[in-house]
């Protein structure tokens, strides 16, 4: 086997040092009753050829090709990925070393994660930004429980039902086993939170909301942060789509204390919906209580710049049950691709690709619109719920024969709004094939 | 890390098992680390502190000091109420390190002043160190 | 030492993004709008992020420059304890990368993405082979991930039979984040000290496990890098008081083919995709890890579940007793389908003698260094084996002396400082992939870096001296961070 270097020369060799006669000998601790009784069942060790061909056949099992158009976001978004960033992030310094333990030998990754930890927190308009989580859903359910950290003595969040259902349910499942309590804030007919049930809660450590939020809408933030930072409660905005913030208001601006969202838009494949990115940022005096790795810089011996790991006595490698998180990796190589991503495409880049999703979810909207349909009255990003003045099902069928996925029907996540569908529209959208939809709903 | 017979002892301190540091000072009782304790935490890069006002009984965590790769608990030597934090140790924790004795992390008003009776003085502090 | 691989470096200065480009710059191309321009909310506009402008050459000479200053398994040895830095096969990064996955969006009807859903399934079903577990859940993103989906089902386990318990036991040899996570689903930690021969006596257990405990967590092998012989009597005693058993199996690479973890009386598993199914660390992650479970507890496994109903691969979510979600959407499938290449191209057979030759290298390192390192634990070692700097410290050298030193050398080193029940611990994980002449090489420098501990500690001291950075300064670093330029 290619992967394993040792001949039958080499293994003699080695377990005469040792002191052994055979592999049965090397394991003389474990118990007889511990062992498996036959060979695992698996499939016979395949040649790369094998693999690729097996490979093949899996995919060809997906009818939506990569060709698709696929005019769903709802957390993982079609981008484009411009051809640097496979090339540049396939380089195995990055992708084969562990964790930067050893700073010296890991300043590659150590700078690119300071880069990242800036970059974000430029984006999201926060003091400070750590080195990644899981994803956007398990960063909110932390940024919720650092919260109730940081309000020491509360213990309930209220959480927007415009926030995706599924972070939603990441969030209930995080909470279960505590004695916290979440509390469900319901949206307006304008695609927006409604806010006015909150002054009515009472223990409330913070209020999570999306913007954009689940669907599409902006919210107002900055009107939120007064409300909620008036009931003594912080604010966690969270996000799915961060482009947005090359054209709109960023969270960190409009009073938001943590912000916590999916970085997936930066450089990284929808990859059926994983690896992603868990951006996560705070105002510095909280610093302490976030959970995650941070990089610092520093100097060495003879006073040059160099970065490490740092504030660790709030990871559980230190500080065990009393961390602040039991995270301890990162996404390590995806911080790497959304750092490219940012840089590559620049701060002038940014506000000119944000304005081009704008403007053709804009198009489609307007064209949707004179063809009969309705849509939230609050201003959107790139995606946008309608509400069609007949049975779209059946349209949303035949476009699938010509393979647009033409939005998701709502009625699974909410059933109020069953019939209503989900649309993202990006740079990579076609106007033709948006052309071709509109014409659908037509007939 | 320090010889037994490098680390800085004050006879008119009286100590505890958890290497705090107590001194009267009027009806007040200043509270701190031991040489011994600093020395063996290294830099010490944070201290967390109560808030004035808050109440400890005695040997309660009242709060923790941080090294770059460990953390410590804080123990109060005797039951009362915070009146005072150092807050000079915020922007300088490393204060901690150079003089352990003049850096006081907190000024309690004791419950009962009588608790102070319970401490290890000099000799039998140092006997403390000697076992471990 | 003449043979050692670190020589001279190709180390170029590069500043951060910020400190470079110019605006007007870009490295991106971006279509041409073909809609017209709509009209803008004036007052949700913001001023854009602070970005650089940066050009295609200034983005691709920077992230070269940086790899530069990096060592990662493919640059050399990494034998890093627990870590399992073995060898990250090219073809699973292929697989990953071909656009028909790359391009699958999460939220396809079910009939749209039955390769991927088939993928899972079938890799569920391999994981549960090599375990002897009985059902899957690849959701996890990463071990301390696993931790608490695991976690949460002892917890749903308990809540499901009436049964309030606030505690739990974990050896102190544990992993950070087993205390951590079992924190997080409000379990008071129990620490149980390992016995003299560096693993859990049985009768330790008996002492402290009782009807207020949920269970116990147990890393197997340990992090000493030795098996815990007592598992199933261990395992009887707290079943027998109503309580489960977790494994950390982040050792897993020690045991494939060889141990069946349901024999032992584990209940949950977590895997670490990432160490022993060969997926890249990248830096920190992203990594996977999945959690297997006994027939009993599959209900309690996060939705949705991937399953086949004989007809097609389907996502079941109506399922009342589970733990919920843990992940936005499937967990990270790119890492499930290089660990699910990584299987097929081994089979059975070369997973198991993986583990056989993780072992023996292992031991070999063992046998050959002991004597030249202090042995903690001189007992049959797994995976990997743990030294100290017992030995050097007459002379005040440290084991981060030793450390660095290695790096000089050409090594990245071994995991220091834990498990934290050895002072100065230096624990070695060679892992399958290293060969017996690699080997070799590795032993004699570390034998001439002990010797260089007794005869030129300064050297030690002062080391490393051949990388950009010299010994950085973590006490600044952490007493004025600087988190962001």
């Amino acid at each position: 086997m290619r992967y394993l270097p040792h001949t039958e020369e080499d293994i003699q060799t080695m377990m005469a040092r040792i002191g052994v006669k055979n592999f049965e000998e090397l394991f003389p601790t474990v118990p007889r009753d511990c062992r498996h009784d036959e060979a695992m069942a698996l499939p016979p060790p395949h040649t790369e050829w094998e693999i690729d061909a097996h490979m093949e056949e899996l995919r060809s099992m997906m009818s939506m090709g990569a060709q698709g158009n696929v005019l769903v976001g709802a957390g993982s978004y079609h981008h484009n990925i411009p051809s640097i960033i496979p090339s540049l992030t396939s380089r195995s310094e990055f992708l084969t070393a562990y964790t930067p333990y050893q700073p010296e030998m890991a300043q590659g990754t150590l700078q690119g994660v300071f880069e990242y930890q800036t970059l974000t927190a430029r984006l999201l308009g926060v003091d400070v930004a750590n080195a990644s989580m899981y994803d956007g859903a398990s960063a909110l359910a932390e940024g919720l429980l650092m919260a109730l950290r940081l309000s020491r003595k509360k213990k309930k969040v209220a959480v927007s039902r415009a926030v995706h259902p599924h972070y939603r349910d990441v969030v209930a499942t995080y909470f279960r086993p505590t004695e916290f309590e979440v509390v469900e804030l319901p949206f307006q007919e304008d695609g927006r939170t409604d806010l006015s049930s909150l002054s009515d809660i009472s223990d409330l450590a913070a209020v999570a909301l999306q913007s954009p939020n689940f669907f599409g809408v902006l919210e107002d933030l900055q009107a939120a942060a007064t409300v909620i930072h008036a009931q003594e409660a912080l604010l966690v905005a969270g996000f799915t789509e961060p482009l947005a913030f090359g054209l709109f208001k960023n969270p960190g601006s409009q009073g938001a204390d943590i912000v916590c969202g999916e970085g997936q838009s930066f450089g990284i494949a929808r990859s059926f919906g994983g690896p992603g990115l868990g951006m996560f940022g705070c105002k510095e005096q909280f610093v302490r209580n976030m959970p995650g790795r941070l990089v610092g810089e520093t100097v060495d011996l003879e006073g040059k710049r160099g970065f490490v790991l740092t504030l660790a006595t709030r990871e559980q490698h230190i500080r065990r049950e009393k961390a602040t998180s039991n995270i301890c990796s990162n996404q390590g190589i995806n911080t790497i691709t959304a750092t490219m991503y940012m840089a590559a495409l620049g701060g002038s880049g940014i506000a000119k690709l944000a304005r081009l999703n704008y403007d053709k979810a804009a198009y489609m909207k307007e064209r949707l619109a004179e063809a009969g349909a309705t849509l939230f009255a609050a201003p959107g990003f790139n995606e946008f719920v309608v509400e069609f003045s007949g049975d779209f099902s059946g349209a949303h069928k035949a476009l699938l024969q010509e393979n647009i996925f033409a939005g998701l029907e709502l009625g699974r996540y909410y059933p109020e709004l069953q019939g209503r569908y989900l649309f993202c529209v990006t740079e990579t959208t076609p106007r033709a094939v948006i052309d071709r939809i509109v014409e659908e709903v037509k007939k | 890390m320090k010889e037994l017979d490098e680390i800085k002892l004050p006879d008119d301190l009286l100590y505890t098992r958890d290497h705090e540091w107590a001194k009267l000072v009027g009806d007040e009782v200043l509270v701190g680390i031991t040489d011994y304790a600093q020395d063996q935490l290294g830099d010490i890069v944070f201290v967390e502190m109560p808030e004035e006002g808050d109440s400890f009984g005695a040997g309660e965590e009242f709060g923790t000091l941080e090294s770059v790769k460990a953390v410590s608990e804080l123990y109060i030597p005797l039951s009362g109420e915070v009146v005072a934090v150092n807050e000079e140790l915020d922007d300088a924790p490393e204060l901690i390190n150079k003089d352990p004795y003049s850096a006081w992390i907190i000024k309690v008003k004791p419950d009962d002043p009588e608790e102070l009776e319970d401490l290890l003085d000099h000799d039998a502090y140092l006997k403390l160190l000697e076992g471990e | 030492m003449k043979n050692a691989p670190g020589d001279s470096g190709l180390i170029l200065k590069e500043p951060l993004l910020w400190e470079k480009g110019k605006k007007g710059r870009n490295g991106m191309s971006i279509p041409e709008s073909d809609v017209p321009a709509a009209s803008l909310p004036e007052d949700l506009l913001g001023e854009g992020p602070d970005f650089p402008d940066l050009s295609e050459i200034d983005v691709v000479r920077h992230y070269t420059r940086l790899s530069q200053w990096n060592f990662g398994v493919d640059t050399g040895m990494y034998p890093l304890g627990s870590c399992t830095m073995k060898y990250n096969p090219k073809i699973n990064e292929k697989q990953a990368a071909a656009p028909g996955i790359t391009a699958a969006h999460p939220l396809l009807p079910e009939e749209q993405c039955q390769g991927m859903l088939k993928l899972m399934y079938e890799l569920q079903n391999h994981l549960a082979a090599i375990t002897g577990m009985d059902a899957v859940s690849l959701q996890p993103a990463a071990g301390a991930h696993g931790e608490l989906a695991g976690m949460l089902v002892f917890a749903a386990y308990h809540r499901s039979r009436n049964s309030t318990r606030t505690k739990i036991l974990i050896p102190d040899t544990a992993h950070g984040t087993n205390p951590a996570s079992a924190a997080l689903c409000g379990y008071r930690p129990v620490k149980v000290v390992s016995g003299r021969r560096g693993i859990l006596e049985a009768s330790d257990i008996k002492d402290l496990m009782d009807e207020e405990t949920a269970g116990i967590m147990i890393t197997n092998p340990n992090t000493l890098g030795l098996f815990e012989e007592n598992i199933r009597e261990i395992a009887a005693l707290v079943h027998e008081k109503g309580g489960l058993v977790y494994c950390d199996g982040a050792n897993m690479n020690a045991i494939m083919g060889i141990v069946d973890l349901k024999k032992c009386g584990v209940d949950v598993l977590h895997l670490n995709l990432h160490k022993t199914f060969s997926t890249p660390h990248g830096g920190g992650g992203p990594g996977a890890g999945p959690v297997c479970v006994t027939a009993e507890l599959e209900k309690f496994l996060p939705v949705p579940r991937v399953a086949y109903d004989g007809d097609a691969y389907v996502l079941q979510y109506d399922r009342p007793d589970s733990i919920g979600r843990v992940h936005a959407f499937f967990g990270n499938f790119g890492v499930l389908v290089r660990a699910y290449s990584y299987i097929l191209a081994m089979g059975a057979e070369n997973l198991k003698k993986a583990s056989q030759y993780a072992v023996l290298n292992a031991c070999y390192v063992k046998e050959s260094l002991k004597g030249y390192l202090h042995l903690p634990y001189n007992r049959p070692c797994m995976h990997e084996v743990v030294f100290t700097d017992k030995l050097q410290q007459d002379k005040k050298v440290s084991t981060l002396d030793m450390a660095k030193r290695l790096m000089d050398c050409g090594y990245h080193p071994p995991t220091i400082y834990f498990p934290l029940v050895v002072s100065g611990a230096i624990m070695i994980e060679p892992t399958e992939s290293e060969c017996l002449e690699d080997l070799d090489v590795f032993i004699e420098v570390f034998k001439n870096v002990v010797k260089e501990a007794d005869e030129k500690p300064d050297l030690l001291r002062a080391s490393p001296t051949r990388f950009k950075v010299r010994r950085l300064d973590e006490t600044q670093a952490a007493r004025n961070p600087c988190l962001r330029g």
